[in-house]
């Protein structure tokens, strides 16, 4: 296993992301599978980075098991979120949804 | 039990756990003697008895509805004939619904001591107050002597909830527990972990597991089930606040809630106050009322789930928590496992275990479920927690329906 920032946890040694484990300023510099790169935005504790090139369609894995697909490609060290992933189950609520429409 | 199992810490100590043993073969791992109010409106008189008993093992329950529930029965019934139960005191008003001879019989039948205090035919409160008092007093006086006889872990039943969680909860405490159950169903214990409307979008997941295809498609209704209920409710597993958090799905969300099942297989679901079957091994339970959408959310708070577990025989609760948690619970120990290392910081007198040095990087999830199994262990042997230290015994049980589990639910094995 390569090394990686200990501020970002593998929960499962087949995930494709690091869970952050507490607030890391944007442009810190980091350690992600062994390279250095730079953070581009503030990642907050919870939060997941791509531990390596991620194809869009591609199943984003946590704890070993499927959390829902990539939407567009997401590139190494790439915050992942909703902007960048969705469910594969039924689509995730948000505050600013219209209602009837998700 | 396999003694020739892996070796593992301090397993040199597992058989040494001491229970007290009761008519049904079942042992406890506390002496408690219930003081249970049948109504509401004998609380008052039920909590001034337990005041003045003024005992740690004098604990209080009951079911406040004045209309009668066959779940309430059920769940009485088996709370009041749970191993850490040594005898109980029934408080009735006189008029309500509850069915308490019945109540009375199935625990007189266990050989444990029972009394029912009707407030309307002893002379009101005082009167009952200071008959209770003299009654469990001497009771406990009584069942404090009871020996305890040598018990293995392989007779342990031990349950797991989640409450309070933050971002913190799916990335520490909740892997450290399923680390810890995987240990404890190698070992032959029983566990139970539940939540069924918090494991929407794991439950093919789930169903793989399953120890049959059959148990497998009914934990898959049975968490289609829950969608249903809390949609009619209003109210989606997957909240704004959810993706603040860092959580992308709702599948992700409740693979955080799931961890704390661990790994190994799921051996059959069991509802509210049903036993799993002798021999050990993982067991959901299925807490969604069945038919159709009454009495309101299936749980109001933590407690209504944790009194379900301790039914089902549960001897302690892994409470896993990251903005902090305190409830403990009548009958049954809360060991509590703290997610978030600020919040252990901010709350170490409540938290237990402090899975939150896994995301300083000072413990992998495996050396903190190490760390829980011994707590496990060591609760057990009669070491009090946190939570009953400081004097936790809430309780909590509401209205609710269930029909009976389906065939498929407990396979043979």
């Amino acid at each position: 296993m390569s090394k990686s920032d200990k501020r970002l946890l593998l929960l499962h040694e087949k995930d494709n992301v690091l869970v952050c484990c507490q607030t890391i300023p944007a442009a810190t510099e980091l350690w992600i599978e062994g390279q250095a790169t730079v953070l581009s935005t503030q990642l907050e504790l919870g939060h997941k980075l791509a531990r390596r090139d991620i194809a869009a369609g591609e199943k984003i894995t946590r704890y070993g098991l499927p959390i829902g697909s990539a939407t567009q490609t997401i590139a190494y060290g790439q915050h992942v979120h909703t902007h960048n992933m969705k469910s594969d189950y039924l689509a995730s609520h948000h505050r600013n949804a219209v209602e009837g429409r998700i | 039990m396999n003694t020739d199992a892996a070796p593992a810490l301090r397993d040199d100590l597992d058989d040494n756990l001491r229970g007290y043993l009761r008519s049904d073969g079942r042992k406890g791992i506390r002496n408690v003697v219930l003081v249970a109010y049948l109504v509401e409106c004998a609380h008052h008189v039920a909590r001034h008895i337990v005041s003045r008993a003024d005992h740690p093992d004098v604990q209080l329950i009951g079911f406040p509805g004045c209309y009668p529930n066959d779940y309430a029965l059920k769940l009485m019934k088996r709370l009041c004939t749970h191993p850490n139960v040594a005898g109980t005191l029934l408080v009735s008003l006189g008029c309500e619904g509850f069915n308490r001879d019945a109540l009375s019989a199935e625990i007189a039948a266990t050989g444990r001591p029972v009394k029912s205090l009707v407030i309307q035919d002893s002379g009101g409160t005082r009167t009952t107050i200071d008959e209770g008092v003299r009654w469990t007093r001497e009771t406990h006086r009584q069942v404090s002597n009871i020996e305890r006889v040598p018990m293995a872990v392989d007779e342990l039943v031990v349950a797991t909830i989640c409450g309070g969680s933050d971002g913190t909860s799916g990335i520490s405490a909740n892997p450290a527990v399923g680390h810890c159950f995987d240990r404890l169903v190698a070992a032959g214990a029983t566990c139970i972990f539940e939540e069924t409307g918090e494991l929407i979008g794991c439950e093919q997941i789930m169903a793989e597991r399953a120890i049959t295809p059959e148990l497998g498609r009914e934990i898959q209704a049975c968490v289609d089930k829950a969608a249903r209920y809390y949609s009619t409710l209003g109210y989606g597993s997957f909240a704004p606040g959810n993706a603040d958090g860092g959580l992308s799905t709702i599948e992700e969300k409740s693979l955080g809630a799931y961890m704390k099942s661990g790994a190994s297989p799921i051996s059959g679901i069991i509802k509210p106050g049903d036993f799993a079957p002798a021999g050990g091994g993982l067991y959901l339970m299925d807490v969604v009322p069945d038919g159709e959408v009454r009495f309101g959310f299936p749980n109001i708070s933590d407690n209504a789930e944790i009194v379900e577990m301790i039914a089902s025989g549960a001897h302690m609760t892994l409470f896993t928590t990251g903005r902090g948690s305190v409830v403990g619970s009548a009958i049954s120990p809360v060991i509590k496992v703290c997610a978030n290392p600020d919040t252990y910081a901010r709350m170490a007198e409540d938290m237990d275990i402090n899975a939150g040095r896994i995301l300083r990087g000072e413990a992998s999830p495996d050396e903190v479920g190490e760390e829980i199994y011994r707590k496990v262990i060591d609760i057990a042997r009669g070491e009090t927690s946190k939570s009953e230290d400081l004097g936790h015994q809430e309780f909590i049980l509401t209205y609710k329906y269930f029909d009976a589990l389906g065939p498929a639910c407990l396979p043979r094995r």
